[in-house]
């Protein structure tokens, strides 16, 4: 799925990343918790999350994700969306709550990580 | 490791209770990752590592400093904070166990993940600490040892 559509699926904002809505995503992990994503989501996987602070930028950055979609219409402060449009970071608002925005994405075929095995910690 | 095969050292400063740059440090080092031409995977393991250790000074100490040492199959990141310093360092290391505010956990961390993610991501890991001096953090990984072809 392009981000492209996933920006016409959810009725998406494009706040940052116009050029690079071609960009293919497959694998979504949609979480508030950035240690969480910083565990479990795979590299090229969509960011979906509530969370419209720098830390969801600088972790999708880090994690090297797709992208990231803030969901129930958050925007996230001018200085964050900078930050994002520096480092070519797709960033995306939609208005759907995050249990809407998921349900939408995974019917259009986007997949978690673990494509649908409950993610288990290696002993750490 | 002799230090004589060192091919760069590069000291960083974070300042705790800055979360609205906490996370920029590690956004730096991994430009600078990409630029010595590790692999993918690598970089972003580091990079992983050091933004939890990053956040863990903006959420825990007064400030640190984030040391980079890189040889020819190694990297070493060394990051020294003062602070209050971990009472129980065993306690600290397990999973969902936090001292966390919620404020911290309103900004996506203070789950206790943080430090069991940096041991993840690292192929060497040690962490010591003092009560009311600090802690300080010590992980390396293998440049040449990628743990998957991504």
């Amino acid at each position: 799925m392009q981000l492209r559509q996933v920006a016409d699926c959810l009725g998406c904002d494009v706040l940052s990343g116009h050029d690079r809505l071609e960009r293919e995503v497959d694998l979504c992990f949609a979480a508030d918790l950035m240690s969480d994503v910083l565990a479990f989501a795979e590299h090229g996987a969509l960011l979906v999350t509530g969370l419209a602070s720098a830390q969801a930028v600088h972790t999708a950055e880090i994690a090297d994700m797709g992208g990231i979609v803030i969901v129930r219409g958050k925007r996230p402060a001018d200085e964050v969306i900078a930050f994002a449009q520096r480092r070519g970071l797709p960033l995306l608002l939609t208005a759907h709550c995050m249990f809407d925005a998921c349900g939408l994405l995974f019917q259009r075929g986007l997949r978690s990580p673990s494509a649908g095995e409950p993610p288990v910690p290696p002993v750490g | 490791m002799d230090r004589d095969d060192l091919l760069y050292r590069e000291r960083f400063r974070i300042k705790g209770n800055d979360f609205e740059r906490g996370g920029e440090v590690a956004t730096h080092v991994k430009g600078l990752l990409k630029g010595f031409g590790l692999h993918p995977e690598i970089v972003r393991r580091l990079s992983i590592a050091n933004f939890e250790a990053e956040m863990n000074v903006v959420m825990y100490a007064r400030e640190a400093e984030l040391e980079l040492l890189l040889f020819p199959n190694l990297i070493r990141v060394v990051v020294t904070d003062r602070g209050d310093g971990i009472a129980d360092i065993d306690w600290a290391m397990r999973e969902g166990n936090s001292t966390a505010t919620a404020e911290m956990r309103a900004r996506g961390f203070g789950a206790g993940l943080g430090l069991p993610n940096i041991k993840r991501n690292a192929d060497e890991f040690a962490i010591e600490s003092t009560l009311g001096v600090g802690t300080t953090l010590r992980y390396a990984v293998f440049t040449d040892r990628p743990r998957d072809a991504s």
